[in-house]
């Protein structure tokens, strides 16, 4: 698959397990031409958005330094040593500049309370591992509220021909999976859209 | 072994060695293969080795990474191998942590939800349950069962990623227009 060499949206994965990395770096690249920047701790992924964590709880204590690299989306397994995804997701929506980048939690627990307490601390979604294609999905809004917004619409239609033919096996696959898939997490669906 | 024996292919390894040895046309060969590879690969699912998230992976595998399958499969392997050995160490300590074991058992189920194997699943959850109880008993018992199943799993999926190897690339396409 052609990767777009002006392709734009740019996604940070947070994943301590190498297989799960491997995983959704594909199911990013199958779905759309991201580019994907895997690493495997929540400190490596601030280092990687610019920001250098410091030990104190003030939010005054995070400062920005050189933003080497733009990251449109995040997405962080939840469950990681050290640093969990929710205690990423509160560092990034606490820095003045990095609140702005939508955050998705990804866990292979279906807890409730987990889920909502991710959400009102500011995630975008939630999956359930295994992530599925299907999931990939609900990511496409969420990248559109970042900057670039007219840019990314205009690539949408201008590669969304060219991608079609490729892409259409998967499409229509996603559909038949989605149907199996909607139903492990029906009870609780969480589509902002 | 006869040739008509070709045809009624079962899933045993010495059909894929007598395959080999035969020089029949190429493409009777590749057609055995693949007869065999999806006897295979039925077995998998049929015997409850693996579920639909193994289709998954394989719906993610494409031009641009054609290993992608087996590539996750062996990470997978180096993953369950290495909490096998732990949970092993963790069972046999005494005075035992059944919060620590249940931990592992944990981890593994994980593991092998991300590639759809589903008996793995079972059983962990079953481990995890005497875990809960702390039922030694249930714990070794359950523990047995999953090492077993690592074991099959690992065998019929080496020999699967074999048989396409043999089968060679163009067997995707084949396959999508059977």
């Amino acid at each position: 698959m052609a990767v777009d060499a002006e392709a734009q949206f740019h996604v940070l994965a947070v994943d301590d397990s190498l297989m799960d990395r491997k995983l959704i770096e594909r199911l990013l690249k199958t779905s759309s031409s991201f580019q994907v920047t895997t690493v495997d701790s929540g400190s490596k992924a601030l280092q990687v958005l610019g920001l250098k964590e410091e030990h104190q709880t003030s939010t005054s204590a995070l400062s920005p330094q050189h933003n080497e690299i733009e990251v449109n989306l995040v997405i962080t397994d939840y469950c990681m040593p050290g640093m969990t995804g929710y205690d990423l997701l509160k560092k990034i929506k606490e820095s003045s500049s990095l609140k702005d980048i939508p955050v998705v939690i990804m866990s292979s627990e279906n807890v409730p309370s987990r889920i909502n307490r991710c959400l009102e601390g500011g995630a975008e979604e939630f999956f359930l591992k295994p992530v599925q294609l299907s999931d990939m999905r609900r990511l496409g809004p969420h990248i559109l509220k970042g900057k670039h917004k007219e840019q990314q619409q205009l690539h949408q239609e201008e590669n969304s021909n060219n991608n079609n033919m490729s892409n259409k096996r998967k499409v229509m696959d996603e559909e038949i999976l989605s149907e199996s898939t909607r139903l492990r997490f029906s009870s609780s669906s969480l589509n902002l859209i | 072994m006869a040739l008509a024996s070709h045809r009624h292919i079962s899933s045993c390894l010495c059909s894929i060695h007598s395959s080999l040895c035969y020089s029949t046309r190429p493409e009777m060969e590749r057609s055995s293969l693949q007869r065999q590879l999806a006897n295979l690969k039925k077995s998998l699912f049929d015997q409850g080795n693996l579920d639909e998230q193994f289709d998954q992976l394989e719906e993610l595998q494409d031009d641009a990474s054609p290993n992608f399958v087996e590539e996750v499969v062996t990470l997978f392997f180096r993953d369950s191998s290495r909490l096998v050995a732990n949970i092993e160490q963790a069972i046999e300590k005494s005075p035992r942590d059944y919060g620590s074991l249940d931990a592992l058992v944990h981890q593994l189920k994980d593991s092998a939800s991300s590639i759809g194997a589903a008996k793995m699943m079972k059983e962990c959850t079953v481990f995890r349950e005497y875990c809960d109880k702390r039922n030694l008993e249930g714990c070794l018992r359950s523990f047995q069962k999953v090492k077993k199943e690592h074991s099959t799993l690992r065998l019929k999926l080496e020999n699967y990623f074999q048989l396409l190897r043999q089968v060679g690339p163009a067997e995707k396409a084949t396959r999508s227009g059977n």
